[in-house]
């Protein structure tokens, strides 16, 4: 059993803000599919749970000058069936359907992943590839500048991520190596293509998490294939190692699904 | 403690609970519903999953508080007294169920792939709707089969 807690659903955002401040340990909860979990097992014991789940700013998608902007709180079930995101950027509609099972999907949400930054979770690779910017109860934050290593992002303690805004690109593409179990990316490549530009970014794979691989984006630059790709290796010691693969393997993997989606635009594509 | 008003196939209760309850325990623990089984407890196995507001949820990683003011389903809310739901009906008849334990869960997820999709479903979609509901006996093959009876999609020995 969990540690007690107190569980808090205010209905704004600086309720919410205030709630978290007066609390003496707070977290913020949205889909709770990582945090209960960690809950369960001991490793965190907030004081508070803050519900984020009533929230209207951190609600809906919307489309607008040449950005797609999904609400912190949408699941990854709403994104991956949103007519706005399958006709815009239909490899990130693929990508939220690829987290987890259907009913992981029904809870889980884009804003829990990307503020929790698992090295290993799909939306990071999305949010640096498309270059989006996080808007947050405080302030907007450049993807760039966003993701800081492992589990560790720009957020300060109590602020909120809101809002993620998507470059929406010529052409994208999803390619991943699912763990058969947990489905999470043993390795993962966003790769998005915006006029001459290209912007590969890598999940899964990296001890330090989500990063761009910029020898394939110069590569790709000049023309989105796998050919433009051949012979273009990840250095294996970089590459994180666990019961699930060494770093050989994540290395290959992660060069492998750059290559997929690259060629196959447009989609997700499962390894 | 707080008061969870909410309803349970079709009945409104009100219940008290402390916040660190899970739905499932809410269920099982605090009203005795002990249709709904807790296999891993870790979000994988969906032996807990439950409808939720019309969606398939697994009820081990949601806490009751957050179920205020919600619709929740369970297997005890399925059959018609002595009548099973054909979801229930076409699992005897499929031989869908070896121990049993999966089987709520399985079901639920079932129920929810039909009221989601409809009955224009095919059986690659039913295994992808199924991926988080494990069975250790069957090898699904025969859950599958109960699923596409029920939307009528599945061969006769006939044709």
């Amino acid at each position: 059993m969990m540690y007690a807690f107190s569980y808090h659903a205010p209905i704004s955002l600086s309720e919410a803000r205030k709630r978290f401040e007066e609390s003496e340990d707070a977290a913020y909860i949205s889909g709770g599919h990582t945090l209960l979990p960690t809950m369960k097992n001991r490793l965190a014991a907030p004081s508070d749970l803050v519900s984020l789940g009533q929230i209207e700013e951190l609600q809906g998608i919307a489309v607008a000058e040449g950005c797609l902007t999904i609400g912190a709180a949408e699941t990854h079930a709403s994104v991956a069936a949103s007519d706005a995101v399958t006709g815009r950027i239909p490899a990130l509609a693929g990508l939220a359907g690829s987290i987890g099972d259907v009913q992981v999907r029904h809870r889980g949400t884009i804003g829990g992943s990307v503020a929790n930054n698992d090295p290993a979770a799909d939306y990071p690779s999305a949010v640096l590839a498309l270059d989006a910017r996080l808007h947050t109860s405080e302030r907007v934050i450049e993807a760039s500048d966003f993701f800081q290593g492992v589990y560790t992002t720009a957020l300060e303690p109590g602020e909120i991520l809101t809002k993620v805004g998507f470059r929406i690109p010529d052409t994208a593409g999803y390619a991943k190596m699912r763990n058969p179990a947990s489905r999470y990316a043993l390795a993962a490549a966003f790769v998005a293509r915006f006029g001459d530009s290209v912007r590969v970014a890598i999940t899964g794979a990296s001890e330090d998490g989500v990063f761009r691989w910029t020898e394939a984006e110069e590569r790709l630059s000049k023309e989105v294939s796998a050919g433009a790709l051949a012979g273009l290796t990840l250095n294996e010691a970089d590459m994180n190692e666990d019961i699930h693969a060494s770093r050989g393997y994540r290395a290959h993997l992660a060069a492998l699904c750059t290559r997929k989606a690259a060629e196959l635009q447009g989609r997700l594509t499962l390894l | 403690m707080t008061t969870v008003t909410l309803t349970i196939n079709g009945d409104r209760r009100q219940v008290d609970v402390e916040d660190r309850t899970l739905l499932v325990d809410l269920l099982r623990e605090t009203l005795g519903m002990t249709g709904t089984h807790v296999g891993c407890d870790t979000t994988q196995c969906g032996a807990c999953t439950v409808i939720l507001d019309g969606k398939a949820v697994k009820s081990c990683t949601i806490l009751a508080v957050m179920a205020e003011g919600a619709e929740l389903r369970t297997i005890e809310g399925l059959a018609d007294g002595d009548t099973l739901h054909p979801m229930q009906q076409a699992f005897c008849d499929n031989h869908a169920l070896q121990c049993g334990f999966c089987t709520p869960g399985m079901i639920m997820a079932a129920v929810n792939i039909i009221e989601r999709h409809g009955t224009d479903i095919d059986e690659s979609l039913v295994r992808r709707e199924l991926e988080g509901n494990l069975c250790r006996c069957t090898g699904y093959h025969n859950i599958v089969k109960a699923v596409l009876d029920v939307a009528g999609k599945l061969p006769r020995a006939s044709e």
